[in-house]
């Protein structure tokens, strides 16, 4: 008799019950999403079209709807991997401070002398020149005094700005706590603002998430192409009401310290040379919309928050008669002359738009702009017909390998062989039901770790049958002894062996990105079923045998 | 006594060591041809680690690789290859090929600009109707990276194995598998050169993922090595090799095949675009069985085995016994 506690049996089955369960909606593929989505979607529009209750109907609300997700090189997509150009940000907080710098130095004027901004060759710094050396030392000070504690905590106690003396120039500069803090915001804000463009467009499951220091993934399945993902994402969308200070046919090239030539976006030869510091911006925004002017064309009406609005009030105010830019993405739009005192803070953006074109504009504005421009360093378009390939390749790959396994199985060790048969049945199972209960993500390497973990699951059982072969040779009591000693024994080989595998596919997992972390998800979980399957489900199985047919011999 | 099917016969006695100078021998001619072979030849690195655009193309056109070259030629462009895919899934009108192009300058990444240029340039020369299912940009500052991430992947998996060993064995046995690993790793990698196999992340992970798998062998042979070694305390080194090599020979032959069985199905049927990953563990898997019985215990027996220290590590194979699974 073999023994096998109570406890013990139902555990183990119904371990293997709830593995089931799990796994079945993956059988249903289609079905199950369909109700997936119509749910997400009703949860938050709030109601229920007939459609999705429909949809919903499609799958019995008391099964488990948890799916394996399928990677992007099995559904299609496309995969981003962008580069945050934090430097672009120190090189607008220096813009932003200079206008502050000027006005604290010009109240020193007695002392410093004149002042000059000058070209600085390393982003984030500002070089002043003095025309009175001697006052540098009340000038550092002066300039000192606008400088702010850092507000993180790893910075804590670091002032946000370091300022010095190079001969007759002074420097200030962004203090690396400083520049820390700025990164660890702009890679958030950018995060955010992908996330909520990309939300837009209303595609399923997109990952969007952080790697590294300056790096941002971005993967959209279902999107026909990288470029398409790029022209919703990529533009920086970055709105400046400018100071125009003249107008040009063609590009300045001594635009002066300060300013910044432009070209027009629709008019050919025309260039502005504008104030490069904005008056206000598209942070300033709270809302921006598709909207018309007066003559019907299509343009993008904007509202300002109350700070905006004022500083626009009040610049509109002082500037009557003298134009402004209105500046988006580094091109000029429009730049029409202040015709009166602008209050209230919200307008139109006229242009040369389509109504499809002011709507997008109008999206990517109330978004927010992203902080910085991104560089692209990977950039992968899978078409879904050769996603749907894949899967139907990995499908009959499976299938033969797992075939050809059982058949090898069985005329080896007969039904023992049956016993691991029906185990690596199991451990498929569990290996989905896993995979949905965690929400892991399928990949075409997966499909190659799964189809490797049946030919290395069995590998356990081989183990256990030529150990109780052995114990059997050796001339074991009996045949129900046999079977423990085998059982036990190559416990400790099974073991170490997985436990190796175990090893790879962590680093693998750690190092790895993309479809080969995918891979290592598949055999780690594939690992832990088949030892799972091989010494619990295989040991039940052959005692529940063992105890029915009490055969006097053994042969395995 | 029921029929089977046996990979081995049952007690066998080998002498496994009897053609060393050829078995060992051979194995170190391999790989020392292997690192040849790679350092003269070099890889067929893809785009992942030499940066650059893959494009798949996808025509009822047959494919004539001089029309695609002659399309593609007044394109400037930097490196071109066109190579045709073949794979039993395909339908009779399906002809697939992957173009790679490297940007003109080799510092940066080929454009979009660029690949539509391309895709434009073969609609018009040879197929109006002309799909492209996949197309890939790698930047040359990620695949310096993945190149410096891949060796170092490699080498952590290489530490934590060989310590992993030393913890569940003698240190000795930790160098025998590890050595026969690299032997594994180096035949794959040799194999990779000399036919100019494309060599990107995946092969990587089927690299990593055979030091997961031969250790497998390897650690079979040395758990019923370091259990005959309590038995059998008078015998020689070399002959509790060869008997716990004889012991588990069935197994290892077993598990071998199983394997390659599934790798096998994979490489025929699972598609072209995993091909060179089957085939990199294919490969992987044909060595490794080899080197844990040809390769693994010759380094121990040289390294030699004080076996009076054994005394500290017994109990090893029972400390599972317990857990009563």
């Amino acid at each position: 008799m073999l023994h096998a506690p109570l406890w013990k049996k139902i555990l183990v089955w119904a371990i293997v019950a709830v593995g089931f369960l799990l796994a079945m909606p993956n059988l249903f593929y289609a079905q199950v999403e369909a109700r997936n989505d119509a749910a997400d979607v009703s949860t938050k529009a709030g109601f229920v079209t007939t459609e999705q209750q429909e949809a919903l109907d499609g799958w019995p609300s008391f099964l488990p709807s948890g799916l394996v997700n399928l990677g992007l090189d099995l559904r299609g997509g496309a995969h981003l991997l962008a580069e945050v150009q934090v430097s672009d940000v120190y090189k607008a907080r220096m813009d932003g401070l200079w206008p502050e710098v000027r006005d604290a130095l010009r109240d020193k004027r007695a002392e410093v002398g004149s002042i000059r901004r000058q070209p600085a060759p390393e982003a984030g710094t500002l070089r002043v020149e003095l025309s009175n050396p001697a006052g540098m030392a009340a000038a550092v000070e002066a300039v000192k005094a606008l400088a702010s504690p850092v507000t993180t905590l790893s910075g804590a106690g670091q002032s946000d700005l370091e300022v010095s003396a190079d001969g007759a120039t002074l420097v200030v500069r962004l203090s690396d706590a400083e520049r820390a803090a700025t990164d660890q915001r702009t890679l958030q804000q950018s995060l955010e603002i992908i996330r909520t463009r990309v939300d837009q467009a209303g595609t399923r499951e997109p990952t969007i998430q952080r790697e590294g220091a300056d790096r941002i993934l971005i993967q959209v399945p279902g999107i026909g192409s990288a470029a398409e993902l790029k022209a919703l994402i990529g533009t920086t969308a970055k709105l400046t009401f400018n100071p125009v200070v003249r107008r040009g046919s063609a590009e300045d090239k001594n635009p002066g310290v300060g300013n910044v030539s432009l070209p027009s976006l629709d008019e050919k030869d025309v260039w502005y040379t504008v104030v490069e510091a904005p008056v206000v911006s598209g942070e300033d925004l709270t809302n921006a919309k598709g909207d018309f002017d007066q003559n019907g064309r299509p343009a993008v009406g904007f509202k300002f928050d109350v700070s905006g609005a004022r500083r626009f009030g009040d610049y509109t105010a002082a500037n009557i008669g003298s134009p402004f830019a209105i500046v988006l993405d580094g091109k000029v739009i429009s730049a029409p002359v202040i015709q009166s005192h602008i209050a209230g803070g919200s307008g139109i953006i006229t242009g040369n738009f389509t109504v499809e074109e002011a709507n997008r504009l109008a999206v990517l504005l109330s978004a927010g702009a992203l902080p910085a421009t991104m560089n692209f360093l990977e950039e992968r378009t899978i078409g879904p017909e050769l996603g749907q390939d894949s899967i139907n390749a990995g499908r009959v790959a499976t299938l033969i390998a797992a075939g050809a396994v059982s058949l090898l199985m069985i005329a080896s060790y007969g039904l023992f062989g049956v016993f691991a048969v029906v185990a690596l049945a199991i451990n498929m199972a569990l290996i989905f039901g896993v995979m949905s209960l965690i929400g892991a993500t399928l990949t075409l390497p997966g499909i190659a770790g799964l189809v490797l973990t049946i030919g290395m699951a069995v590998d356990a059982n081989v183990l256990i049958y030529e150990r109780i072969r052995d114990e059997l040779r050796a001339g074991a009591k009996t045949a129900a002894r046999a079977i423990e000693l085998g059982f036990e024994r190559a416990l400790s080989a099974i073991i170490d062996a997985n436990v190796t595998t175990l090893i790879t596919a962590g680093v693998l997992f750690v190092l790895g990105s993309g479809p080969v972390r995918g891979f290592a998800v598949t055999l780690a979980i594939g690992i832990i079923t088949s030892v799972f399957t091989a010494v619990n489900v295989t040991r039940l199985i052959v005692t529940m045998w063992y105890n029915r047919r009490q055969p006097k011999t053994l042969v395995v | 006594m029921a029929w089977r099917f046996k990979l081995a016969p049952d007690n066998t006695n080998f002498d496994f060591f009897r053609w060393q100078w050829i078995t060992f021998g051979g194995s170190l001619f391999l790989s020392a041809m292997a690192v040849v072979l790679w350092l003269v030849m070099g890889l067929n690195f893809g785009i992942d680690f030499k940066g650059g655009t893959t494009i798949r193309t996808d025509s009822a056109v047959p494919v004539d690789v001089g029309a695609y070259r002659t399309a593609l030629e007044k394109l400037p462009l930097g490196d071109v290859s066109i190579t045709e895919v073949f794979d039993p899934n395909f339908t009779d009108d399906q002809h697939v090929t992957m173009i790679r192009i490297a940007s003109l300058d080799e510092k940066l990444a080929v454009t979009p600009e660029e690949v539509k240029a391309v895709e434009e340039a073969l609609k018009a020369a040879i197929d109006p109707e002309m799909k492209f299912p996949s197309v890939e940009t790698v930047g040359p500052k990620v695949s310096g990276e993945l190149v410096y991430t891949s060796v170092l992947s490699l080498v952590v998996t290489s530490l934590f194995i060989m310590g992993y060993m030393w913890l569940r064995f003698e240190w000795q046995f930790g160098v025998g598998a590890v050595l026969a690993l690299l032997h594994d790793v180096l035949i794959t990698i040799g194999i990779f050169a000399l036919f100019q196999i494309k060599f990107d992340l995946t092969i990587v992970a089927a690299l990593l993922t055979i030091l997961g798998y031969s250790i497998n062998d390897t650690v079979v042979v040395f758990d019923r090595l370091r259990e005959n070694l309590q038995k059998y305390k008078q015998m020689p080194l070399r002959d509790v090799m060869n008997l716990s090599v004889n012991e588990t020979l069935a197994r290892t032959l077993m598990t071998s095949v199983t394997t390659l069985l599934a790798v096998g199905a994979m490489l025929v049927f699972g598609g072209d675009v995993l091909r060179g990953f089957s085939l990199a563990i294919f490969i992987g898997v044909l060595f490794g069985t080899y080197s844990s019985v040809y390769v693994a215990k010759n380094i121990v027996l040289m390294i030699g085995l004080d076996r009076s220290e054994k005394a500290k590590k017994t109990g090893t194979p029972d400390k599972f016994a317990g857990i009563d699974a």
